[in-house]
């Protein structure tokens, strides 16, 4: 089993770095500690991510790095509360969660995720009228707000099978944010975006960041969206995944892209996950 | 060209081009004729095939010369006139439909309860499809015997052939409308924190309204076949008799015309339950989502 003495190595790095100095005193708002996943397939038990421990602090854009099928989605899904945990605990603003909830609203992958008999405002006011319970006024002044920080206004009376890919994660993106949750959490969420469309979404979100500042949880397998959208990397090893850092990219945007520090810091993750080699 | 400089492994230069302006290419989008828009509506194109149905009947018969057999298009439209105007179709329909709605809406509410229970649980689910592949295969009318012994002659009776008729079919769509709900938008619904019934009534239902319409379509036509059926078996189930005993009377009696003319009735009613109510229903919901083509 080559995984198992990894995974000691793994467990020994990850405690004694401690590089969020303000962190020490501050309550973190989500406590991963010791979470374990396993999802099953036709024919086998299929671990996720093994022993990950780590927090997300108020006022950061964490982002969970890996390659592909290192467990980061499943993780992801288990803070939204849709799969439990086999070990370990996930305690969210202090409580351990048990179930999804409107606090940690998600943004998924799927453009499937807008419900397809309700037009982009309709499909923004759906959780704030059903679950908030706001009256169908507020619901849309709230939701025409939200239809307007991710530019969308005119198209806030169309279906989502009239809107580009790119128009429906916006959509996505403003439903969850309309409902005000603790921490966005967001599933890959321009995977399935074309190159430009996915550059634009990137920089539109981090603007929208600056507005609204929300907690944010960011699943991604590009080191590049990872550093340019998150303040700080949780790297996760190939499957299953472990923690392999904790890193700091808050001083990166799209203005310091090319930079050297911003290459560095893409090469030295790049080392961890693939190796030596640079590609 | 001739001052830009060209790498020697570049065998031909950059070239950058001065768009034409837009105004000057003239309209990007032409409407289409009156005729051309003609040919591409459905209802026209349908009409056109009816005409040539109705054209390819009167020859036919006037050639056969058998009204006593085949009367022609023309004889039949004018028994279905004098029984329109005398009220006899109409009244007759009339006790058709009522029995059944009573049946499709009694078997529907069936329907509903059974896909719930199989939704709730694995279990129920297990008993469903295994009722389904039981008894989706049976014809209705098959249990027409049994429903006589149980009921004897009467609505009821009917009403029971007709729960046969429908309850699986709509039971067996539903329930694969609601395991065909993608798992993202069932994961986006419950991130909302809604209570159960509100998560069914919010997001599983309409997700799945493509195929329960489907189901209810399916269902509709079994049930409408289905009396028509049961009635000419039964003659007179209530005070007046149905359609089908309309047709079954008029054939006793070698009124082909009006047999003829019965059938009409009943091929119009399906049809304009097909193109009016369930077309529209389509065209207010799954096909304006774009959940159907």
């Amino acid at each position: 089993m080559v995984f198992m003495g990894r995974q000691d190595m793994g467990a020994s790095t990850v405690a004694p770095v401690g590089r969020h100095p303000s962190a020490v005193t501050e309550d973190p708002l989500l406590s991963i500690d010791g979470v374990s996943l396993q999802y099953k397939t036709r024919d086998s038990l299929v671990t996720a991510t093994y022993q990950v421990s780590f927090n997300a602090y108020p006022g950061e854009r964490t982002v969970l790095l890996g390659p592909s099928g290192c467990g980061k989605s499943t993780l992801l899904k288990a803070v939204g509360g849709f799969m439990k945990p086999v070990e370990g605990t996930i305690r969210f603003n202090g409580k351990p969660v048990s179930k999804p909830g409107p606090d940690r609203m998600t943004v998924f992958q799927e453009f499937e995720q807008l419900m397809p008999w309700k037009t982009v405002k309709e499909n923004i006011m759906l959780p704030l009228r059903a679950s908030l319970g706001l009256s169908r006024a507020e619901a849309e002044k709230l939701a025409l707000t939200y239809i307007d920080k991710v530019n969308l206004t005119k198209f806030a009376n169309v279906y989502p099978h009239m809107l580009s890919g790119g128009m429906k994660q916006r959509t996505a993106i403003a439903r969850a944010l309309a409902m005000q949750p603790k921490i966005l959490l967001m599933d890959e969420p321009f995977a399935a975006l074309d190159a430009l469309t996915r550059r634009k979404m990137q920089s539109e979100l981090l603007q929208l960041w600056e507005t609204i500042r929300c907690n944010m949880l960011f699943v991604t397998h590009s080191i590049e969206e990872a550093i340019l959208v998150g303040s700080r990397i949780i790297v996760l090893s190939p499957h299953p995944g472990r923690v392999r850092a904790e890193l700091n990219c808050g001083e990166f945007d799209f203005d310091s892209e090319n930079s050297r520090e911003f290459n560095d810091l893409k090469d030295r993750i790049s080392a961890m996950l693939f190796g030596k080699d640079k590609h | 060209m001739a001052n830009v400089a060209i790498h020697p492994a570049a065998r031909h230069a950059d070239r950058e081009y001065n768009l034409t302006e837009v105004g000057t290419i003239g309209d990007v989008a032409v409407p289409l004729s009156g005729f051309e828009r003609l040919t591409q509506n459905g209802a026209f194109r349908r009409a056109l095939v009816l005409i040539m149905f109705a054209i390819i009947w009167e020859v036919a018969a006037r050639w056969a010369d058998n009204p006593l057999m085949f009367p022609s298009l023309t004889d039949t439209l004018s028994a279905f006139k004098e029984d329109m105007l005398s009220g006899v179709i109409p009244a007759r329909a009339m006790t058709s439909l009522e029995v059944l709605i009573m049946g499709y809406s009694l078997a529907i509410s069936l329907a509903m309860i059974f896909t719930v229970i199989a939704v709730a649980s694995s279990f129920g689910s297990v008993v469903l499809t295994t009722l389904v592949s039981m008894f989706n295969p049976l014809p209705a009318l098959a249990i027409l015997p049994l429903a006589l012994l149980w009921l004897g002659v009467g609505t009821s009776a009917i009403i029971l052939v007709m729960i046969q008729a429908v309850v699986w079919t709509v039971s067996m769509n539903t329930f694969a409308g609601f395991q065909a709900v993608p798992e993202t938008l069932r994961m986006a619904g419950q991130n909302f924190g809604l209570s159960r019934i509100s998560y069914i009534f919010r997001i599983l239902i309409p997700a799945a309204f493509p195929y329960i319409l489907t189901g209810l379509k399916i269902g509709w036509a079994h049930a409408w076949r289905t009396l028509i059926g049961a009635e000419l078996v039964f003659g007179v189930a209530s005070r007046s008799g149905g359609i089908g005993w309309y047709i079954f009377e008029n054939r006793a009696q070698l009124e082909t015309a009006h047999t003829f003319a019965g059938l009409l009735t009943v091929i119009i009613i399906g049809f304009l339950m097909e193109n009016l109510v369930f077309r529209v229903i389509e065209r207010r919901t799954v096909l304006k989502w774009g959940m159907m083509r």
